[in-house]
């Protein structure tokens, strides 16, 4: 790890242990927007890991942005951290000046596609795109769709779309925007040979930190409860089952862990299509497995609203079905493995 | 929170790594040719001594030893590229695989000068081949509680007991035998000792275990007042529990612990690659996320193990995963496509499924059972 990514983790580990406490998450359900909190997030400069310093930016890598993204997710941080470093990368990369504030991304869905058409010296905005990610909180919306046989990166203020709010398991909000020939602030061709698909693409890629983190929290959680709770009078974690159970959770952390920071690492390379649906799919699996043995080690406790294990493991089970879940990323990643053919499969693992 | 846990950091491998990759795979090209897919099935399982020699000659095995001992003074990582590209091609390396791995490394680290200087350029050809002595009928998982003795005599031991499940040890040169040297029951792990065992020394007798598949890996040892020369013991005496945990350390984040069904998936993708419908294509994929992940944290504790670094419950943690992966595969080759396995007839599919479904439950067996490694794994979270 380098100096500058020594220093992020450190003090988004600070931040978010002392200001992400389980009544600000609680308020965050029942719809208030944590603006103090968003403000401390802005002004460290965590938003913007991946935007040129000339434009504010951090002018770092996705290896930077893995560590911000992995926190907020070990953390259940309510708010559209992620998005935002993906929406200010998607403008910045395409030439675009990034505004301020929370920012989404549009459309969530694989095929999903908005529709950009020219009016006069502008463009305007027609279509919907559901479940959008803080859309309600965000200030501004980037789309990527395609327009006059070109990608294209678009930057739309929220308030030009109409919206209905609807939310995850873990009430996060995943509202749906409805564009009408709405006006944009900016256009301007997709940079890096994106593809049409990117907010996908790189949503998938997002989300697949914030479950590696949500994991991390799960381990770490459940190890300690295992250490504390006493029956038949002795540590729960002293019995040969719950050791091996944890030794499972510990294992699918590990691999959740690795495979995201690997497409992290392929993302500052260029193309990391391949990595991405290794991750979304790998990180899936293991979402499901580890909620599934914290909350057995936790048992009635960790099932009441009261524990903070929740806010956790509802996240993963709507994080890991967003920007595809793992089915969807092993039918992409098992069709690409197969048009490569069989013995290629060897020499680009090895190449990548 | 004060729970440890353990960190994998993404490694990358240097230039010269990569650079010896091609070369590597140009010679196993030329060496397996067009070898059916089920002899690649056997992976580390194959067992031949003209191939051990031909990688000795090109300064593929003992990689990493001193060149005074044969070795070629290469890094950790250039030997972890070699045997990565062996395990995926499904080369025959058991002949040499043991020395290299844990026989020489042992002496490397314990033996006498003479035992270095005897053996181990020796192993570097790829001309003497080791096994492992350390099971017994009694002992398994509960190695402390080994019997085999080795009573001190003018000028050696006398060694006498059984020693089971050893593989090669018919086709071995030497045995790395575990043995008690003394006996305290409120200590049972000290008084074990590790000796050089020649397999050919009067008063052993061998015979075969077969296995399930009726192939013979595995070995009955029997051992009748065999005198062991008192400079065949690797170590002091008594410190043979530490000498076997370290060895044990170090043999278990390598690729062979994710690789031993790489044979089967690259068959899936030949069947499914023609005609790749949503549900083989999710299955294919599934298992390739598996594989690639699993890739990057093997690589992840070799490069810590390069670094000096001590990595016990990250290396039990990748075997635990990997080995969970290479067990699951025949089963989700059977779920996906029914076909019935086989032994000598049909496809090659079907012959390396009948394989590798017979050799699978093996997998988190050796080296340490899944319960042993995950209770490893609970000690390094801090519950035990």
């Amino acid at each position: 790890m380098n100096e500058l990514r020594t220093v992020l983790s450190d003090v988004v580990t600070r931040l978010f242990t002392d200001r992400v406490t389980k009544d600000l998450i609680e308020s965050a359900e029942t719809g208030a927007w944590p603006d103090a909190l968003w403000q401390a997030v802005e002004e460290n400069g965590l938003t913007w890991p991946l935007v040129p310093e000339s434009q504010g930016g951090a002018g770092g890598t996705w290896g930077d942005a893995f560590v911000v993204a992995r926190a907020a997710g070990r953390h259940a941080v309510p708010l559209p951290i992620v998005e935002t470093i993906v929406a200010s990368w998607l403008l910045s990369t395409s030439g675009l000046d990034v505004p301020s504030g929370p920012l989404t991304i549009a459309p969530v869905h694989r095929e999903d596609r908005l529709r950009l058409t020219r009016a006069g010296s502008g463009w305007r905005l027609g279509g919907v795109a559901a479940r959008v990610p803080w859309g309600r909180a965000a200030g501004h919306v980037v789309i990527v769709t395609e327009a006059e046989g070109r990608v294209m990166v678009g930057l739309a203020a929220r308030s030009s779309a109409q919206v209905k709010t609807d939310q995850n398991l873990a009430r996060e909000p995943r509202d749906t925007l409805a564009f009408d020939a709405a006006p944009v602030v900016a256009v301007a061709p997709a940079g890096r040979g994106l593809p049409a698909h990117a907010v996908w693409l790189y949503g998938a890629l997002v989300r697949s930190a914030q479950i590696a983190g949500g994991l991390d929290y799960l381990l770490r959680q459940a190890s300690q409860y295992a250490t504390e709770r006493r029956q038949f009078g002795k540590p729960i974690g002293s019995f040969q089952v719950i050791q091996q159970n944890l030794a499972v959770l510990a294992g699918h952390t590990a691999a959740a862990g690795t495979a995201a920071a690997h497409a992290f690492r392929a993302a500052d390379r260029g193309d990391a299509a391949f990595e991405i649906a290794v991750a979304k799919a790998r990180v899936g699996e293991a979402a499901g497995i580890g909620a599934s043995i914290a909350h057995q080690v936790h048992g009635a406790i960790g099932f009441t609203y009261e524990h903070a294990l929740q806010f956790v493991t509802r996240r993963l089970w709507s994080w890991r079905a967003e920007f595809g879940g793992e089915g969807e990323w092993s039918a992409e990643l098992g069709r690409s493995v197969a048009e490569r053919g069989a013995d290629a499969l060897w020499p680009h693992l090895t190449a990548r | 929170m004060s729970v440890q846990t353990f960190r994998f950091e993404l490694g990358e491998l240097p230039p010269e790594a990569e650079a010896l990759r091609a070369e590597v795979r140009e010679f196993l090209r030329q060496e397996l040719g067009d070898a059916p897919p089920v002899r690649r099935a056997h992976s580390w399982g194959g067992f031949d001594r003209e191939f051990s020699k031909k990688m000795g000659a090109r300064g593929w095995i003992a990689m990493t030893w001193p060149k005074r001992y044969g070795g070629h003074e290469r890094t950790a990582l250039e030997r972890y590229v070699v045997l990565e590209e062996m395990l995926a091609a499904g080369a025959p390396v058991s002949a040499h695989w043991i020395a290299d791995r844990q026989s020489g490394p042992l002496l490397l680290r314990f033996g006498t000068e003479a035992q270095r200087q005897k053996f181990l350029p020796a192993i570097a050809r790829g001309e003497l081949s080791f096994a492992i002595g350390m099971s017994e009928p009694d002992s398994g998982s509960d190695l402390a509680s080994l019997r085999t003795r080795a009573d001190r005599m003018p000028g050696g031991y006398r060694v006498n007991g059984t020693k089971v499940w050893t593989s090669n040890a018919h086709l071995a040169d030497y045995m790395i035998a575990t043995l008690r040297t003394s006996f305290d029951p409120a200590k049972k792990h000290e008084g074990l000792t590790q000796f050089l065992v020649d397999t050919k020394l009067p008063g052993i007798t061998m015979s075969p275990i077969i296995d399930l598949a009726g192939s013979h890996h595995f070995n009955m040892v029997v051992f009748e007042d065999v005198f062991v020369p008192e400079d065949m013991r690797v170590g002091e005496e008594g410190a043979g529990w530490k000498q076997v945990t370290t060895e044990l350390a170090f043999e278990r984040s390598g690729p062979e612990r994710y690789l031993s069904s790489f044979a089967l998936l690259l068959e899936l993708i030949r069947e499914v690659s023609k005609d790749p419908g949503e549900r083989a294509a999710a299955t294919v994929g599934r298992l390739v996320a598996h594989l690639a992940t699993l890739r990057q944290m093997s690589l992840s504790v070799a490069l810590m193990l390069q670094a000096g670094e001590n990595p016990n419950l990250e290396a039990a943690v990748v075997k635990d995963v990997g080995t969970t992966f290479e067990q699951e595969v025949p089963e989700v080759v059977h779920a996906l496509l029914g076909l019935e396995p086989t032994i000598d007839s049909g496809s090659d599919l079907q012959q390396v499924l009948g394989f590798l479904m017979q050799r699978a439950p093996s997998f988190s067996l050796r080296g340490g059972t899944r319960e042993i490694l995950r209770g490893i794994i609970a000690r390094g979270l801090g519950l035990r």
